[in-house]
C-alpha cells in the first residue's frame, strides 16, 4: 500500500507525479476535513435511500440485516447534502 | 557518413525529424516556423515518413496532442513561435511537469505588441522557468544536429523531459546553408528506440496528470528540478557520442578566441556568429577580446560558464529580450546571481540588442562593447534605441 502523502519525500516520488497504483486515493482521509457530522435518526428514517443516492462521496452505505444506513467517517466531509436531502429530517448536521 | 547539401534550415531541419522516425507531429502553422511543419506535412502524406500528422486547430491543442501521444509512449515532435508558444504555454509547464519526452522546434520570434514577425527571444524567455531543456542553435548544422540529439537527450530514461531548439527566426530558419545530413542508420545508431518510463497502456494502469495536495507539491516539484539538473550528464554525454558519430563537438559553452583575453562578450544563438566576426576584427587590432557561446541555457550550465569567464576583467552579455522592470536582461540577471559569490569575476555589462529582428551587424557589437567599457554602465542599456 502507498505511503500516507505527508511522508512521501522527493525522492520517493514517482517521476512526473504518476499515480502506479489505482485507486490510492483511497489512502488519503479526507473525512479529516469535517468540521460538521451528519447524525442520523434510524426511528425517523422511512428508507427512502435518497442520502444514499445523493451523497457525492460514496461514504453511505446499507446495513441490510440491521436494515439501517451507516456512514463511513474517513471520507465523509460533512458537506450535509444527506442532511439537505432527507425528507423525514432523519438527518442533522451536528457540529464534529 | 551522410551527403553534403545546400538547403533551407527549416526544411533540413523537417528531414531530420523524419530520419528520426517520428510516431506523431502535432503543430500549427505560424511565422517563422512555417516550413518545417509544411515540409514535415509533405513527407507524412508522400508516405516517406510514417508517422500521424495531427493538423490541430491552436498551438493550445498542438501541445495537449503532444503531451497525450508522449504519454502513449509515441515519439513526438512540435514546432512553434512567439504568439504560438505563448498560447500553448498553460501545456508547455505541464508536459515537463509530468515528465514527457518530446521534440519542440522554436523559431524565435518577438511577442505582440506591436506584432512582429521578426526575431528575438523574448519567447523563449516566456517559459524560461517551465522546466523544459532548451538549448540555442547558431547555424543550419547545430539546428540539424540538434534534433537528433534532443530525441535523444529527451527520451533518455535519466532525463524523460521535453527539449525545446531555439532557433533564431528569419535568421536562420530562413537562410539556405550548406548541411551534412545523416543517414537512417547513424539515426538508428544514435537514437534507441523509445522506452517510457510509464505509459498509458491497459495492462498496466497509472495515472498521469493527478491532483497535488499541499503536502506534496512542494516533493513534486523538487523531484522536477532535481530531474532537470540531472539531465546535464546526459546532455552532454549525447553530445560526445554525436561528436564520435559526426566529427562535429557541442558543448553547453563554447568559447571563440578567449584565450588571453581580458574582455568577453557573451550571447545565445545567431549573434555569437556576428559576435564572433566582431572579435575577429577586433583581435586583428591586437585588442584582447574573446567570445562565450552559450548553447544549454536550461540546465543553466553554472560551472562551464564561470570556468570560462571568471578570469576574464569585463564581460559585455548580450540579451535578445526585456525583462520589463527587473534588474538586467534574462541571460545578464543569471549570469550575475552565479557570479556574485566568486572572488575572481568580471565587471559585467548588460546591453538588449536585435530586439524584433532589429539588424545587429559586428560593427555594432564592437561599439556596445566601446560603449559599455567607457560609461561602465551599471544596469541594462537597450542598443541603438533612438532618442
Amino acid at each position: 500500500m502507498t505511503k500516507p502523502m505527508e511522508q512521501i519525500s522527493w525522492q520517493e516520488i514517482e517521476a512526473g507525479g504518476v499515480i502506479t497504483e489505482p485507486g490510492n486515493a483511497s489512502c488519503y482521509h479526507t473525512g479529516t476535513w469535517r468540521s460538521q457530522k451528519p447524525k442520523y435518526d434510524e426511528n425517523a428514517c422511512i428508507r427512502c435511500w435518497r442520502c444514499y443516492v445523493m451523497c457525492p462521496d460514496a461514504v453511505i452505505s446499507p446495513d441490510l440485516e440491521k436494515n439501517i444506513f451507516v456512514w463511513n467517517y474517513d471520507y465523509c466531509k460533512g458537506c450535509g447534502i444527506c442532511a439537505y436531502e432527507c425528507p423525514a429530517k432523519a438527518i442533522v448536521m451536528e457540529e464534529d | 557518413m551522410g551527403r553534403k547539401v545546400g538547403i533551407e534550415v527549416s526544411i533540413a531541419a523537417a528531414e531530420a525529424v523524419g530520419l528520426c522516425d517520428v510516431d506523431v507531429v502535432a503543430a500549427y502553422p505560424i511565422t517563422p516556423q512555417t516550413h518545417v511543419v509544411e515540409h514535415l506535412s509533405e513527407l507524412c502524406a508522400s508516405g516517406e515518413l510514417d508517422a500521424e500528422f495531427v493538423p490541430v486547430e491552436s498551438e493550445h491543442s498542438a501541445m495537449s496532442v503532444c503531451c497525450g501521444s508522449a504519454g502513449v509512449g509515441a515519439r513526438t515532435f512540435t514546432a512553434t513561435a512567439a504568439q504560438g508558444l505563448a498560447l500553448m504555454s498553460e501545456i508547455v509547464f505541464i508536459a515537463s511537469s509530468m515528465r514527457l519526452p518530446m521534440v519542440m522546434f522554436l523559431a524565435n520570434r518577438a511577442l505582440s505588441s506591436p506584432l512582429s514577425i521578426w526575431n528575438d527571444h523574448s519567447d523563449t524567455m516566456m517559459v524560461r522557468d517551465s522546466g523544459w531543456i532548451q538549448v540555442f542553435c547558431e547555424n543550419g548544422q547545430e539546428v540539424y544536429d540538434s534534433i537528433f540529439h534532443s530525441f535523444r537527450v529527451a527520451e533518455d530514461p535519466k532525463v524523460s523531459l521535453p527539449v525545446m531548439i531555439n532557433v533564431d527566426g528569419f535568421n536562420l530558419t530562413h537562410v539556405i546553408e550548406p548541411i551534412e545530413f545523416w543517414t537512417k542508420e547513424m539515426a538508428q545508431k544514435y537514437i534507441p528506440p523509445f522506452k517510457p518510463l510509464y505509459k498509458l497502456y491497459p495492462d498496466k494502469v497509472v495515472t498521469m496528470g493527478a491532483f497535488g495536495m499541499p503536502e506534496i507539491y512542494a516533493e513534486a516539484k523538487m523531484s522536477q528540478d532535481q530531474a532537470l539538473w540531472n539531465s546535464y550528464p546526459v546532455i552532454k554525454q549525447a553530445w560526445d557520442e554525436l561528436a564520435a558519430l559526426t566529427g562535429r563537438k557541442y558543448s553547453p559553452v563554447e568559447l571563440y578566441k578567449t584565450e588571453g583575453a581580458e574582455t568577453l562578450i557573451l550571447g545565445m544563438g545567431t549573434i555569437c556568429e556576428t559576435a564572433s566576426l566582431a572579435v575577429d576584427k577586433m583581435r586583428e587590432q591586437g585588442e584582447k577580446v574573446g567570445l562565450v557561446k552559450l548553447r544549454l541555457w536550461r540546465p543553466l550550465p553554472v560551472d562551464d560558464i564561470k570556468n570560462a569567464i571568471s578570469s576574464a576583467k569585463n564581460l559585455l552579455v548580450l540579451d535578445r529580450a526585456v525583462s520589463f522592470g527587473a534588474a538586467n536582461g534574462p541571460v545578464t540577471s543569471e549570469i550575475q546571481s552565479i557570479m556574485y559569490h566568486e572572488k575572481e569575476r568580471p565587471n559585467i555589462y548588460n546591453v538588449i540588442a536585435g530586439l524584433g529582428g532589429r539588424d545587429v551587424t559586428p560593427e555594432d557589437i564592437i561599439k556596445m562593447l566601446e560603449t559599455a567599457l567607457a560609461n561602465k554602465n551599471q544596469g541594462y542599456n537597450i542598443h541603438g534605441v533612438r532618442g
